[in-house]
């Protein structure tokens, strides 16, 4: 089984949300000082649902990721959970790119690797909650797709999904190769041991460029967006917390019921 | 050329009528139609949906187009999408709005990258542009914590709506419109995937989604017992348990108790916050409701930013207290 596990770097979505700031001269984010940046939690989720594959029927696991600046030590932790290899598309030319130049790079990067059963994305990256890169590889190479997986089993040249709705799931089958977006339901990423950390600052990343995929220029950074950003921008709250202050927690608590029926929300 | 005219909206159906999602769109793209001076058409695709097609003119859809097919009685990513792409290469809409929901979630993407245009998923405002005449699309960005207005000059203008963020239309059933049949053109060979299964879990009791009251729990409250303390007030005011991402992956509660970005979308009139944080991506889910009320044990937390009353303490000796009070408030 050959797995293609597509990750990206972003800023911590975890930190708190007073840190987070944006520029609106640029429509930027500005990185919260002393915060590093992570793998996009939902790919992990994918990584952890190619390592379980690999456990159960063994297999060759490579992780795609494409930005610029990327911190070594956060893109090799696939590796360091169990991944073999790792691919970098990292060019000041894929900067201001957009879901459509990104999937179009990742897709003519999963090409050149070649040879492939199962490509991971995860739901949604969480910087900007498109969930829109996995469904583009799978249209640009023709694939079938499945998305929202908790649970993916496969065997016999075809793959069963469990895929995640609102009220339940439900149980797909899909031939092979086929893309599948993962959701948190899969269950938690492993933690990286240290003989995975040992081995993943021994090995090096593949790096590719533009030039080395064939890529069309029209089809990358600026020139192949397909959506306009016109402005980013933090919305306003007004917040007023009225808080309720007795001497004790459970007097508290009563006072709370009060307080709610007295404004008439009881 | 033809040209790409008109708002259309992809319409969805729950037990027996229209989902809620569709008919806030239909009540967002009757604002965006008239901003043009076009017209506001529904798209309705399933084994069989003609029925749903006056429903949809009683909200607001000047023309109603059905596409029906067995094959097409269950979602499939291949064969939705085949369809919508002759659909939308026949209508030429300039506007497409699909739910953010567990289908277009899935199909608006493939879709608009099969048509070769752009989508904006999740957005919570659209507006036309008094000058270019384009679609503005805002979304939540970055869990939340920021919003993007979007546009794009590719045809159709695509993008997914979060339910409630849009407000449904008055309904009128005496309202006529036309109801247009297309052919689904589908070959069975189409459709590489199979659906093995389709599995329900039965909630008990009223919906996150329409519930007036939610006490909702996070990681705080410490386990699946815990829980039984805040179905308990629940209960009392005939509301739901929600709950943040935390309880749900570690087994607590059902995964569909979650409400958030990945989660739930609820507005009830009070929403009970217990011993959880006030992430962005868990706010994005509750910040419609009319009161929030938080209960946590640090000052800090960033759930008092966004309470309207609230309370610093451990939630086990609090929400005992409080229940108790709830109880002879009611019996009074
Ligand atoms: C892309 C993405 C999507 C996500 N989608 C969602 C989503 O849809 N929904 C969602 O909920 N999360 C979502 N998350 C996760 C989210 O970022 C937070 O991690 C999560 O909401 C935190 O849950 P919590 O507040 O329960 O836990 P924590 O942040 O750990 O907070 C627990 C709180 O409990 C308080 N507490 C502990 N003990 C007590 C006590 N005895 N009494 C009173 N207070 C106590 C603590 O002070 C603390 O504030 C998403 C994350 C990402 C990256
Ligand atoms: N720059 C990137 N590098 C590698 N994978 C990416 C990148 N952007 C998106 N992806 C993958 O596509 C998924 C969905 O991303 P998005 O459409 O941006 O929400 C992510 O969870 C990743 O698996």
């Amino acid at each position: 089984m050959n797995m293609i596990v597509c990750i990206k770097q972003v800023p911590d979505p975890e930190a708190p949300p007073a840190s987070f700031k944006i520029d609106p001269a640029t429509n930027k984010v500005i990185p919260p000082k002393g915060v590093s940046p992570v793998i996009s939690p939902f790919d992990e989720n994918a990584v952890e649902a190619a390592l379980k594959i690999k456990d159960a029927q063994g297999g060759k696991i490579t992780a795609i990721s494409l930005g610029h600046n990327l911190l070594r030590d956060v893109v090799k932790k696939p590796l360091s959970m169990g991944a073999d290899e790792l691919v970098l598309l990292e060019d000041e030319a894929f900067a201001e790119g957009d879901s459509w130049t990104t999937a179009y790079a990742l897709a003519m990067a999963i090409k050149k690797i070649g040879s492939y059963d199962l490509i991971f994305c995860g739901r949604q990256a969480a910087d900007w909650d498109s969930g829109l890169v996995g469904l583009g590889i799978a249209e640009i190479l023709g694939l079938p797709s499945v998305t929202l997986a908790r649970k993916i089993t496969p065997g016999n040249g075809k793959v069963t999904v469990e895929r995640v709705t609102a009220d339940g799931y439900e149980v797909i089958e899909t031939p092979l190769p086929a893309v599948i977006t993962v959701s948190n339901e899969l269950g938690e990423p492993r933690y990286p041991t240290i003989k995975g950390i040992m081995a993943a600052k021994k090995k090096e990343p593949i790096a590719w460029k533009p030039a080395d995929l064939g890529m069309e220029t029209a089809k990358i950074g600026p020139a192949g967006q397909h959506a306009k950003l016109m402005k980013l921008f933090q919305p306003v709250r007004e917040s007023k917390c009225e808080l309720i202050q007795a001497d004790t927690p459970e007097e508290s608590g009563a006072k709370l019921a009060l307080r709610l029926k007295e404004a008439k929300i009881l | 050329m033809a040209e790409y005219k008109g708002v259309m909206v992809f319409g969805e159906t729950v037990e027996g009528k229209l989902s809620p999602v569709t008919a806030e769109m239909l009540g967002a793209g009757k604002r965006l139609a008239k901003d043009l001076g076009q017209e506001l058409c529904a798209i309705l695709v399933g084994g069989d949906v003609s029925g749903f097609a006056q429903e949809a003119v009683a909200l607001g859809a000047d023309k109603a187009y059905v596409v029906n097919d067995p094959l097409l009685k269950d979602y499939q990513t291949d064969a939705y999408v085949t369809v919508m792409e002759k659909v939308v290469k026949e209508v030429m809409p300039r506007i497409l709005l699909l739910g953010q929901t567990t289908i277009g979630r899935d199909l608006a993407p493939r879709l608009a990258f099969r048509l070769g245009t752009a989508v904006s998923m999740d957005c919570i405002d659209l507006a036309i542009d008094p000058g270019s005449k384009l679609l503005l699309q805002t979304r939540p960005v970055y869990g939340g914590n920021a919003q993007a207005v979007f546009t794009t000059e590719l045809y159709p203008q695509m993008a997914t709506v979060r339910a409630k963020a849009m407000s449904a239309p008055e309904r009128d059933a005496s309202r006529q419109g036309q109801i247009i049949n297309i052919e689904a053109g589908l070959s069975p060979s189409a459709v590489r995937t199979r659906i093995v299964q389709k599995v329900t879990e039965k909630v008990e009791g009223i919906k996150l989604e329409e519930a007036e009251v939610i006490v909702a729990g996070g990681r705080g409250i410490g386990d699946a017992n815990g829980f039984k303390q805040l179905e308990e007030v629940a209960k009392l005011l005939h509301g739901a348990v929600g709950a943040t991402r935390p309880p749900c992956d570690n087994k607590w509660v059902p995964d569909s108790w979650q409400i958030g970005l990945t989660g739930k979308i609820v507005s009830p009139n009070l929403y009970i916050a217990v011993a959880l944080s006030g992430a962005s991506q868990h706010m994005s889910g509750c910040s419609g409701a009319k009161n929030i009320v938080a209960i946590n044990k640090d000052p800090e937390a960033n759930i008092f930013k966004e309470a309207r009353f609230g309370i610093v303490g451990d939630w086990k000796k609090v929400l005992p207290a409080f229940t108790q009070k709830v109880k002879e408030l009611l019996a009074a």
